[in-house]
């Protein structure tokens, strides 16, 4: 398959075995939702997946085995992430945040100044000065400045207010119907993620225990290994 | 508050402000003076790449600074001894001409910073800098132990290198020379921080681990820099030789290094034009306190402490209100 495929997927924290066997699958266009509680290795996952950490079953991404690839090639092969606490370069502004990033593509500043309006107000206003909606939708706009073909969102409406996360959903549900993107979301909210997704994949202790349409995830199953 | 552009003309307006009236009064020693202030401040320009954009403390810039001088020294030697300079497999005439040795303190200096960098970069931190600091000491006592260029004693050169239309032994003429490559080096250095290479390098002294998700390697990325920074100190080193008639081991000091990293710290660490700002200052300082007491370093000490807790972004931050970047 062209998309990203985990089987048995493990990794290691130094001496600490923090995944034990994940399985999932994200084909092209589909949207993904990887759910589980706190602790039960998903931001793990997409660590692995980026290859910031050791880790060891299959992994492979457009037929490439992303083992072989340092974080940076990944990157390049058209994996992109917007980590967990944003982590935008602080001192650079908006503008430069995202031409740093950019890579050869269909998404140039203007389009990510046309999803993200905010953006385009305060392109040389200094990273650091944004609020935290601004930051987050920053970093969303530099994962997509590299143009990727699977972009995972960790945590991307974590500690924002109400208004700003209807943004942020409006934007990647403008994602998914106007684009081919693959996308891999991790959040909190259920009731977005159901609304959004295709699929979903749980993890339980670093394992796969669920995986299946968004539709047939019952609230058994979301009561057992979600808590909601 | 001032915009960082507007200090930028107005510090190098007063720059040849400064040797017009030295011109006017017939003052060459000030013009010499002002010559040496654009000679540091271009090495220290050179160390603003690697310093201010990549975030890297090299304690070993002098390597460069040396190189280039030995350069000029070595070459200049040659061409007023009519001996020929042995490379081993081959022989090659020394030359007196200025953009010459320039070519070759450039390509020497860059050459040196590739190795370097590809040994040093691999570490960061109190590492980085210790290893560049090793490489200091290395080259420096090298130049002392090598008798066939004066050893410790140093080199002297009995002609100023000529520059085709220019009579160099004129101050002002050799002074626009180094001004204009001053401003060549300012003006490689304002686009290459504006370019999508300069951000990348920005972001990574920001955030190392997060540049490598947007498909670039900070390793690269500092490399790149650090040979530019290097080749334009050493540019630099065969100015500051030109103008002395003299290389010796010196050139190559920790002292040096240490120097450089104060002229930017005092215009402003980041700061296109803080570099220009720290070596005008410390020449003033050198003259002017120099020939009241010994001791005038104890001011510039002073200075100095007062601009690292109270002035983070140096003398430009002061002026523009804000703070540099942090390194």
């Amino acid at each position: 398959m062209s998309g990203l495929h985990l089987k048995d997927l493990t990794a290691t924290y130094g001496a600490s075995q923090a995944l034990f066997g994940v399985d999932l699958d994200i084909a092209e266009g589909e949207v993904v939702a990887l759910m589980g509680r706190n602790g039960m290795g998903k931001t793990t996952t997409v660590k692995a997946i980026c290859r910031m950490i050791p880790s060891g079953g299959t992994l492979t991404f457009a037929e490439a085995d992303l083992h072989a690839l340092p974080s940076h090639r990944v990157a390049r092969l058209g994996i992109g992430l917007v980590p967990e606490g944003r982590r935008c370069f602080r001192d650079l502004t908006v503008e430069e945040n995202l031409v740093a990033a950019a890579r050869p593509g269909d998404w140039t500043r203007d389009r990510v100044t046309a999803m993200f309006p905010r953006l385009g107000e305060r392109l040389t206003q200094r990273a650091a000065s944004l609020s935290g909606g601004e930051q987050q939708m920053l970093a969303i706009g530099r994962a997509l400045m590299t143009n990727p073909r699977l972009l995972i969102l960790d945590e991307a409406t974590e500690g924002l207010a109400p208004i700003v996360r209807q943004e942020i959903w409006s934007a990647i549900r403008s994602l998914k119907d106007k684009t081919r993107l693959s996308i891999l979301l991790i959040d909190k909210s259920i009731r977005e993620l159901a609304s959004v997704s295709d699929r979903a994949v749980i993890l339980e202790r670093g394992r796969t225990v669920w995986s299946g349409a968004m539709a047939d995830l019952g609230t058994d199953i979301s009561e057992r290994y979600v808590g909601v | 508050m001032i915009g960082e552009r507007s200090i930028t003309l107005v510090v190098l307006g007063l720059l040849l402000a400064v040797v017009a009236w030295a011109l006017v009064v017939d003052e060459p020693f000030t013009i010499t003076l002002a010559t040496r202030a654009a000679i540091l401040a271009l090495a220290a320009v050179g160390l603003n790449i690697a310093l201010g954009i990549g975030g890297m403390v090299s304690l070993g810039h002098a390597v460069f600074f040396g190189l280039g001088g030995y350069a000029m020294g070595i070459l200049a030697y040659h061409a007023q001894s009519f001996s020929a300079l042995d490379l081993g497999l081959v022989s090659v005439a020394g030359t007196k001409s200025m953009p010459v040795i320039w070519l070759v303190a450039l390509g020497v200096s860059a050459l040196a910073a590739l190795l370097i960098g590809l040994l040093s970069l691999r570490t960061s931190g109190v590492y980085f800098i210790m290893i560049t600091l090793a490489f200091g000491q290395m080259f420096y006592y090298f130049a002392i132990s090598w008798s066939a260029y004066g050893g410790e004693d140093g080199l002297s050169i009995y002609v100023r290198n000529g520059f085709p239309g220019l009579n160099t032994l004129v101050p002002i003429q050799f002074f626009g020379i180094c001004f204009a490559l001053l401003c060549a080096a300012l003006f490689l250095n304002a686009r290459l921080r504006a370019s999508p290479f300069g951000l990348a390098l920005n972001a990574a002294r920001q955030v190392p681990a997060r540049i490598e998700t947007v498909g670039l390697t900070p390793f690269r990325l500092k490399l790149v820099a650090f040979v530019i920074s290097g080749a334009i100190t050493g540019l630099a080193g065969a100015l500051f030789a030109d103008l002395n008639r003299f290389v010796s081991p010196t050139m190559f000091s920790w002292q040096l290094s240490g120097e450089l990293i104060v002229l930017i710290v005092i215009g402003g660490v980041g700061r296109l034009i803080g570099p220009v700002i720290g070596a005008c200052l410390f020449v003033a300082l050198e003259h002017w306190l120099g020939g009241l007491t010994e001791f005038w370093h104890v001011y510039l000490g002073a200075i100095l402490l007062g601009i690292v807790l109270f002035a983070r972004g140096g003398i430009v931050g002061l002026l523009t209100g804000r703070e540099g970047p942090h390194v």
